[in-house]
């Protein structure tokens, strides 16, 4: 069971938090067009990274913050945890 | 009655301390200190089961949870329980075993057709003889059932008690035999708080049945002894034996399985809770979890006496069992030696067949000291007997193990016992992503190195875990690990102190020998070669697989399920791994394992449920108003987590006329009804009206203060997804309803939003469901009862339709909303918790002149159906827009963004044929459409055919006099006047008129009232 490290509250157990899936997803403007590519890669599309992975996860019983972590999917360690207004100096682009 | 099998002398087994017990109804006895295994093999009972598929007869195989064959029966009625180990049972007086899966007898078992036919069945061969004509499976699968499985699960609720504790320790030593020992001991003498995990009842691992093995100058004994006396002595060491480390869930987080039956005794038994899980943190872990003998691959090599050497050495060293007279040893590596001399030295006759050249160990040299025939080069190809060894066929092998010649000698013996070499165990190292690699000296899989996560390692396994088979070694390494692992927790220096020295024993070199060849001309070929003992699973069912195409090991197991039993392959997996490298001709280095998956051993579904079930299974919330609905004859339906007054019984009502006389009292009285489960968010800020507007789909900025408007949330794919009143109590302050299951997802949803994407809006959320107590007052007096209650003006005009205002009920502040969930003309009266029985009191006293009459949730649920509002969840499911719900009125057009709204243009909203809520009206008046019952438009139209949707609320309505319903129909609305059948599950139809979906007062003239 992972241990995640709320930017808030410090490091506490998986069962406080609950999973929000990836991160960094920019929601397009509403736009009215059979053909929306941006809105259909919004809705359905995740990246599913082998590697460092950028993802939300919010403090449920905690503080009841968002915050964002990069977990690397192989190993399961969580590299970096920040803000939801912060950029993580982690490279996601990184070889596994 | 006499343990034929029992040595006079030797053993860790109590011999003054006889314990009787019984398997397949026969009386036998064993000692203090058997597991059932031992005392069977002590009785000479060597036929324990069938196998899976084959129904071959089998035997005790192993002496502990690597065992395949021996799977029983334990215990009667409601402590029953199936397929449990014999080798890892421990007796105790009374004990009930049976074997499984025979009929009608163990020895007699019809079942075993299928050996004589096993050509039919090779491997996958459920998917290829079943698969036609496709509606054979439902007769196919009827006799697959009854002939499959093992044994059969207990008719009767488990009557035992489960605990569960959280633990932390610095070091967890998973396993307690000589390096687990060690490496707790150099970590608690450096402070560490260490928890020694043993899954037997006694520490000391192989060093219990190698007792001749001299640890610093001590017998193994002795040194065990010492080593936990110092332990026990230390505070921060917990020992913890009958424990089984069942899972390594990363981060350092394991679970375990502790067995606490076994210490307690039989009378007490059933008064202490069975076993306790363990999940325990820890910040470095030592797996110390020994290895695993392997196999060999010969013919008809899982008949009854044939048994794993090291196994056969527990037997006759740990509990004095010497289960076989005349034993004939067959192995490629020197360990099995051991087995030779304590055999013979226990009075057995013994002879060794090694499939190497030659071997000058030091157990090689004390068998042939011992006078032991040794034959090198040869190899057993094939067994003799029926349900019990006879003898072995034996012939020479080549060195490089590829083919076998010469004439087949048949030496007699009554226990083959075998050893292809050791697979450390490495399950709880991989489970927790540890890598592995394959080491040619062991021929096994051995850990990469340490693991763990954070960038640091934390977990490393040594001893026989890492691949050392070697006492010496393995302690020195024990020894460092557990020193430097207190090191990395924050103890000590990292050194170890008075590492204990085992004495030095030279080692011939292993060989691997993955299967002995077929003979030249063998008929059986590789059909009787069982690697996969418990799902029987043989080297030709391997062989076909690969050449049908399955080259991924991972395919390959679930083709042959090899590995895929309930001891999860761990005498089989290396053996697959070698036989497909073998055919392949892939190096093993090339290969790996399949992925190891916790559980380590099977663990019972009542530990993991803890106490955790019945009252306990989830908590229960009641309103303020819960005593005075159990006084009034409320029974409670749980909605979520909530309990709610379902309906109220009066003396001699049955539930059908309690719900009949709640919803006419509310039609033609007033009713009132307790709904301070509602979800209640309390929404602040100055861009709080901007937040709603985005939220909801219809217009939020210019509602008035003091006004209600209902509001429809959708996710982002366009789809329903909670709906309430909301309330504006001040130009920047709102007050929120949610529907009562869904408050909590609700207010997580609105925070994601406010915290992640709309971090520009200065809002504030509240929950305050639990802080308001709401009394519904409801129906065409409610008006009239309230106005004499209240000291504010509450009249038409003065509180219309869809509004509130604020002031004193019976002496404490109400806020009143004119809104309501049933038609009538409704008061929802909130008030502070605190009070919410004083005003619910205060109304029953003052409505007995109006008939006033409290109504449970299926009255509610009637009224709403009546005038056709929907409950999310029940009359949408998920994929339901606000449109396919006719709702397009709330829908706004000129507002901008708010969630939800970009996906109306994608094709599956805009384009693609959708489901509507129509209301359905059966011809029959009195015929009730079943909830769920999917839909087709013609009469008994044939299965199997498309269905047109289904019947998502169905009532009979008092008011009415007739059923009504309500369900989401395809183009439903461009059926309406038409006639379509809800469907039975025997098939039958029921004729039903679609309608629009409301079915009294139409024009909501009442509610306005």
């Amino acid at each position: 069971m992972f241990q995640i490290e709320c930017p808030y509250c410090g490091k506490r157990e998986l069962t406080e938090y609950s999973y929000g899936g990836e991160a960094n997803l920019s929601r397009p403007a509403p736009v009215d067009a059979e053909e929306n590519q941006a809105l259909t890669d919004y809705l359905f599309s995740r990246s599913n990274k082998r590697g460092i992975h950028f993802e939300r996860w919010f403090h449920v019983f905690g503080c009841r913050k968002w915050f964002n972590v990069a977990r690397n999917t192989i190993t399961n360690e969580f590299v970096d945890t920040f803000l939801v207004v912060e950029k993580s100096p982690v490279d996601d682009q990184a070889k596994p | 009655m006499n343990q034929k099998n029992r040595l006079t002398t030797g053993g860790e087994v109590d011999r003054s301390q006889k314990l009787n017990f019984t398997f397949d109804g026969k009386t036998y006895s064993g000692f203090a200190g058997d597991t059932l295994a031992s005392a069977l093999l002590a009785n000479g009972v060597s036929l324990v089961g069938r196998s899976f598929k084959y129904h071959r007869p089998r035997g005790i195989m192993a002496a502990g949870v690597e065992e395949p064959n021996a799977l029983v029966e334990i215990g009667e009625g409601a402590y029953h329980e199936p397929n449990q180990q014999a080798t890892t049972v421990p007796l105790h007086e009374g004990l009930v075993a049976r074997s499984q899966h025979r009929w009608p007898s163990l020895a007699f078992d019809v079942g075993v057709v299928s050996d004589k036919l096993s050509r039919l069945f090779p491997a996958g061969f459920y998917y290829k003889t079943f698969m036609w004509p496709v509606r054979g499976w439902r007769f196919y699968e009827y006799f697959i059932r009854k002939a499959a499985g093992l044994g059969a699960c207990p008719d009767q609720p488990d009557p035992d008690t489960y605990d569960q504790r959280f633990a932390h320790f610095d070091v967890l030593v998973v396993g307690g035999g000589a390096a687990g020992l060690e490496a707790a001991v150099q970590a608690a003498r450096n402070g560490a708080r260490v928890c020694l995990a043993e899954q037997s009842d006694k520490p000391g691992g192989q060093l219990l049945h190698h007792p001749d093995q001299a640890i610093d100058g001590l017998a193994a004994a002795v040194w065990i002894e010492r080593t936990l006396e110092e332990l026990t002595a230390l505070d921060n060491v917990t020992i913890l034996r009958y424990t089984t480390v069942a899972g390594n869930y990363g981060h350092n987080y394991l679970t375990a399985i502790q067995h606490l039956r076994a210490a307690v005794s039989s009378r007490l038994q059933k008064h202490h809770p069975r076993q306790r899980l363990w999940k325990i943190r820890t910040k470095q872990i030592i797996f110390a979890t020994g290895a695993h003998e392997r196999p060999l691959m010969f013919g008809n090599n899982d008949r009854p006496g044939v048994m794993l050497a090291d196994s056969v050495s527990t037997y006759i060293n740990r509990y004095g069992v010497l289960p076989g007279r005349c034993i004939l040893i067959f192995t490629n590596n020197d360990s099995a030696y051991r087995l030779a001399v304590y055999a013979a030295r226990a009075g057995a006759e013994v002879r060794v067949t090694d499939s190497r050249d030659g071997s000058d160990g030091h157990w090689v040299d004390q068998a042939r000291a011992a006078g032991i025939r040794i034959d090198f080069g040869k190899a057993v190809v094939n067994t003799t007997g029926r349900r019990k060894v006879t003898g072995a066929k034996v012939m020479s092998i080549s060195s490089d193990g590829r083919t076998v010649d010469g004439t087949a000698e048949t030496i007699s013996c009554d226990l083959i016992a075998i050893s292809g070499g050791w697979s450390p165990v490495i399950h709880l190292h991989a489970q927790g992503r540890g890598a592995l690699t394959y080491d040619d000296n062991t021929g096994a899989f051995v850990a990469a190195g340490e693991s763990g996560v954070s960038g640091e390692a934390s977990s490393i396994c040594v001893g026989a875990a890492r691949g050392c088979l070697d006492f010496r070694v393995s302690l020195e390494q024990a020894a460092r690990a557990g020193a430097a692992a207190a090191l990395k927790a924050g103890f000590g220096k990292g050194e170890a102190t008075r590492i204990s020295v085992a004495e030095a024993m030279e080692t011939g070199a292993y060989s691997p020998l993955w299967l002995v060849p077929a003979p030249k001309g063998s008929r059986e070929g590789y059909r009787k070669y069982f690697h996969e003992f418990q799902n029987d699973s043989t080297v030709a069912d391997i062989q076909l697989a690969m050449r049908e195409g399955f080259d991924s090991v991972e395919h390959l197991k679930r083709y042959t399920t090899t590995g895929m039993a309930t001891d999860q392959g761990k005498t089989s997996n290396v053996n697959a791994l070698g036989i497909v490298a073998l055919h392949s001709g892939q190096d093993m280095k090339e290969m790996a394992p399949t992925t190891y998956r916790p559980p380590f051993t099977p663990v019972t579904l009542g530990t993991i449920a803890g106490r955790q079930h019945g009252a306990l299974f989830s908590p229960e919330r009641k309103t303020p108003m819960h005593d005075w609905h159990l006084e009034h004859g409320a029974v409670f339906e749980k909605v979520g987590d909530w309990l709610r007054p379902w309906w109220y019984l009066k003396p001699g009502e049955d539930e059908q006329a309690a719900v009949v006389r709640e919803c006419m009292a509310v039609r033609n009285d007033v009713g009132m009804m307790d709904a301070s489960t509602l979800g209640k968010i309390d929404v602040r800020g100055p861009d709080a009206a901007e937040f709603l507007n985005r939220v909801y789909t219809n217009a939020w900025l210019k509602l008035a203060v003091g006004k209600c408007r209902y509001g429809l949330m959708l996710n982002e794919q366009g789809y329903v997804f909670d709906d309430g009143v909301t309330t504006r109590i001040g130009e920047n302050h709102f007050h929120m309803t949610t529907t009562s299951g869904g408050a909590p997802r609700v207010m997580t949803w609105l925070e994601d939003w406010l915290q992640t994407e709309w971090t520009d809006l200065d809002v504030h959320l509240t929950s305050v469901s639990e802080q308001w107590a709401v009394i519904s007052l409801s129906g065409p007096k409610a008006r009239d009862l309230l106005a004499n209650l209240v000291d504010f003006d509450i009249s038409r005009e003065a509180l219309p339709f869809m509004s509130m205002k604020a002031g004193t009920m019976a002496g404490v502040p109400v806020r009143i909303f004119r809104i309501g969930f049933t038609g009538e003309s409704s008061f929802e009266i909130n008030v502070a918790s605190r009070h919410g029985l004083h005003i619910w009191k205060t109304l029953a006293k003052a409505g007995d002149d109006y008939g006033l009459t409290p109504y449970g949730t299926e009255t509610t649920h009637i009224l709403r159906a009546e005038r056709g509002f929907i409950i999310v969840g029940q009359d949408t499911d998920g994929t339901t827009t606000p449109m396919d719900l006719g709702m397009d009125w709330i829908v706004s057009k000129t507002k901008g963004d708010f969630l939800g709204r970009s996906a109306f243009s994608l094709p599956v909203i805009a384009e693609q044929t959708r489901k509507h809520l129509v209301g359905l009206l059966p011809k029959e008046k009195a015929k009730l459409l079943p909830q769920g019952a999917h839909v087709t438009m013609k009469r008994n139209q044939p299965f199997p055919c498309s269905t047109l949707g289904y019947v998502t609320s169905s009532y009979d309505s008092p008011i009415l006099g007739r059923s009504i319903a309500m369900g989401l129909i395809e183009n439903g609305r461009d059926l309406i006047g038409q006639s379509i059948f809800a469907r039975n599950l025997d098939g039958s139809s029921i004729e039903m008129k679609v309608c629009q979906p409301v079915f009294y007062d139409k024009t909501g003239e009442k509610s306005h009232a």
